[in-house]
């Protein structure tokens, strides 16, 4: 430790990961990377990736997720994905990555050797402790790697309690993790059902009947849901109209893409950290802001000096400069040069 | 009035500010992943120079591998500071979100911490250049180097002050932001938070600073600490007269001018274009000067796009050189020593007190062309 902080010394300013990267980018220290072992398609349009984490990451719990960074034509982009391997195993993160949008496209061409950023886990989506008797989780399409990891990860500590899995999918052979999904332990039901074909034991989209048949005991026990945001939807409606939501505890993986109408003021514009919350008049974030009484940082105003620059946490901007809008969470954004557009928070 | 609204015509200056524009657009769609290697590679080099240079301070009682040391450590810091450091806080690589290249996190291998110098020149000095009262890089506080700034027995010493700051240079950069000049004038508290705050900052950095170039690395070279000290201090050096020759003749030269703050009221974005290019100079050289001089050496294209990465200048400067002929604009340019020597003429010129009537024809700056006139 100590020889650590006399090479942080000795590195200042820049200090010693933008060193020790350059030798090899798995050896950082406070950031982490994550390097592609082993890469595997289970079914056209998906990728499996195993990676090896660096020394900086701690683990996760199932049903957590990480930010993925890559950078694609010079920029880097970063999208989150839940880990579907056990969280007893996580000297290795192993990823299922449907693909759908530019970073998880260009995941797909992964290569064993590729070096990809990681965050350390993050999320609530996770199973109680002590582990519940029974348990029902649902799952459509690439929505079942966090509850593939927790299958996993219950097997790794020998719960005997019941667990049905009940997961959609278009076609049998869109079924990811299947030869493993078909030899579970006695104490776990997994139930297929296909969507657009026949083949699993179940048919059609998610129904109440579904429900009855797969797990008739849904109503007392925790039931973990993730997928696509149409099964989302029905099946939150569905507990929603038993009054069971609180039963119900979800995963918002796939966002969708919004459709924005670049000219049209809407949306809510707020700032987290002095909680002042304002409707968007569609002028720049500054200008707004200073409007709502608050006093931002800032110089020229108009767009070179980046006195202004401040964490976007959630929402998308339009740069007035480029014209470029952009939706990536946690990203720094120049207030005096972004309009908002719809829901904005800011880190300020 | 003479100034800088009567240049060019409005509908001139409208258009000539749409040119400006166009070049800005093409090179801001055109960027992409030749610019991030392109930086990644200069990083790559300096950091390799830097360890080069410190472990040759370990043969530092071998002549040549001490002064191959001196030189490495001190490329290192002139690459460090001016073709990555200034370039990065610019913000000209924020649009790749790449951590250790967002003009918010850099941190440079000099006195002057990051956050500090952001304010004063990113800020100050980028938006209000070459405006007299309000950019604080004119004359950097101590020296008088225009005109319309009243003269005073004490800029007899402004030779010597040049001197004294292009050795310390890194000293000057750091404590210019503290705005001492206006602190003495009491036209800033001392005790003002701000203030305060960048003192801290100053100190912590500093600390670190002298911590590793004067006390840590000598140490670590035993016996030779003296040697690896005084090697140290020689690249320390080596960068302050390289940084202060480039960025004087980037302002200094004769035929740049400086303007008030009433012509620059209300100004529309083709007159602050034309301020930029009438307060900026160019010095010519190949494409090595270039780097070293972190494209500074592109002052002017440098001014007019202070955020697109600085290896695209070069590309875009004769295109800004041909509008500029075409508008009947100077475009101020020519070799490091025809620079230097006119830099150091104008502070030797300023130095003594204005003579009553300007007869040598040129006036150095339209604001001198106003005094005169009205006297
Ligand atoms: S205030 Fe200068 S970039 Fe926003």
């Amino acid at each position: 430790m100590r020889l650590a902080a006399i090479a942080e010394a000795l590195l200042t300013p820049h200090g010693i990961d933008r060193y020790l990267e350059l030798v090899d980018p798995m050896l950082v220290r406070r950031e982490i990377r994550g390097e592609v072992t082993a890469v595997e398609h289970q079914t056209p349009g998906t990728v499996t990736l195993t990676l090896k984490p660096s020394s900086a990451w701690r683990g996760f719990r199932a049903g957590q997720y990480v930010r993925v960074s890559v950078d694609i034509d010079g920029v880097r982009r970063t999208r989150c994905y839940s880990p579907a391997g056990s969280q007893h195993r996580d000297g290795r993160l192993e990823l299922t990555i449907k693909a759908q949008g530019l970073v998880s496209q260009h995941l797909n061409r992964a290569r064993p050797g590729w070096v990809l950023g990681l965050s350390q886990a993050d999320g609530a989506f996770t199973l109680p402790e002590p582990r519940p008797e029974k348990l029902l989780l649902i799952s459509g399409g690439s929505g079942i790697t966090p509850l593939m990891s927790m299958l996993r990860t219950l097997a790794d500590e020998g719960h005997r309690g019941e667990v049905v899995f009940l997961h959609y999918a278009n076609t049998p052979d869109d079924v990811l993790y299947a030869h493993e999904l078909a030899r579970q332990a006695p104490n776990v039901r997994v139930v297929l059902a296909c969507t657009h074909a026949a083949g699993g034991e179940l048919s059609g989209f998610f129904s109440r009947e579904h429900l009855a048949e797969a797990a008739p005991w849904y109503a007392g026990a925790l039931t973990y849901l993730c997928g696509p945001a149409q099964l989302m939807d029905s099946v939150r409606a569905g507990y929603d109209s038993e009054q069971l939501s609180e039963q119900l505890i979800t995963e918002e993986f796939a966002s969708s893409e919004l459709v924005i109408d670049e000219s049209a003021a809407e949306g809510t514009v707020r700032f987290a950290h002095s909680g002042v919350e304002f409707p968007n008049s569609g002028r720049p974030l500054l200008e707004q802001a200073e409007e709502a009484g608050l006093r931002p940082e800032h110089g020229c105003r108009m767009g070179i000096c980046f006195s202004c620059t401040k964490v976007k946490a959630r929402g998308r901007v339009r740069n007035t400069k480029s014209g470029e809008v952009s939706g990536e969470e946690n990203e720094e954004i120049q207030l005096c040069i972004s309009v908002p557009a719809g829901d904005v928070e800011i880190d300020a | 009035m003479t100034g800088l609204q009567d240049r060019l015509t409005p509908e001139q200056i409208e258009e000539f500010g749409r040119e400006m524009d166009a070049i800005r657009q093409r090179i801001v769609a055109d960027l992409g992943q030749d610019d991030v290697d392109y930086i990644r590679n200069v990083i790559k080099t300096q950091r390799g120079l830097e360890v080069a240079g410190r472990a040759l301070m370990f043969a530092g009682f071998v002549p040549p591998a001490w002064l191959a040391g001196v030189g490495a450590l001190s490329l290192a810091k002139i690459l460090d500071n001016m073709e990555i450091g200034h370039n990065v806080m610019h913000g000209q690589y924020d649009w790749t979100r790449i951590p250790e290249l967002s003009s918010q996190k850099f941190e440079w291998d000099t006195m002057a911490p990051a956050e500090n110098w952001r304010h004063s020149h990113n800020y100050i000095h980028h938006t209000f250049t070459n405006v007299l009262d309000k950019d604080r890089d004119i004359g950097y506080g101590i020296l008088r180097i225009d005109p319309a700034q009243k003269w005073h027995p004490y800029y007899l010493g402004n030779p010597v002050y040049a001197t004294v700051l292009a050795f310390i240079f890194q000293w000057g950069v750091m404590l210019h932001d503290l705005e001492f000049d206006r602190v003495v004038r009491g036209e800033r508290k001392w005790s003002d938070p701000e203030l305060k705050q960048m003192r801290e900052r100053m100190a912590r950095k500093a600390v670190k600073q002298v911590g590793k170039d004067y006390v840590l690395f000598p140490l670590l070279t035993g016996p030779l600490a003296p040697l690896t000290f005084l090697g140290n201090a020689s690249a320390n050096l080596t960068r302050n007269l390289w940084a202060f020759a480039i960025i004087f003749c980037g302002h200094f030269p004769s035929d740049v001018e400086s303007f008030t703050e009433e012509e620059t009221e209300n100004e529309t974005r083709g007159q602050w274009y034309l301020r930029q290019i009438l307060g900026s100079a160019n010095i010519t050289g190949g494409p090595l000067f270039h780097i070293l001089s972190g494209n500074l050496s592109h002052q002017i294209e440098h001014h007019l796009f202070p955020d697109i990465p600085a290896r695209r200048y070069p590309q875009i400067a004769a295109e800004v050189r041909a509008v500029c002929e075409k508008y009947g604009l100077p475009y101020n340019t020519g070799p490091l020593h025809k620079q230097l020597w006119s830099v150091a003429k104008k502070i030797v010129k300023f130095a003594l007190p204005p003579r009553p009537r300007q007869t040598d024809g040129k006036p150095d700056t339209l604001a001198s062309d106003r005094v005169s006139a009205a006297a």
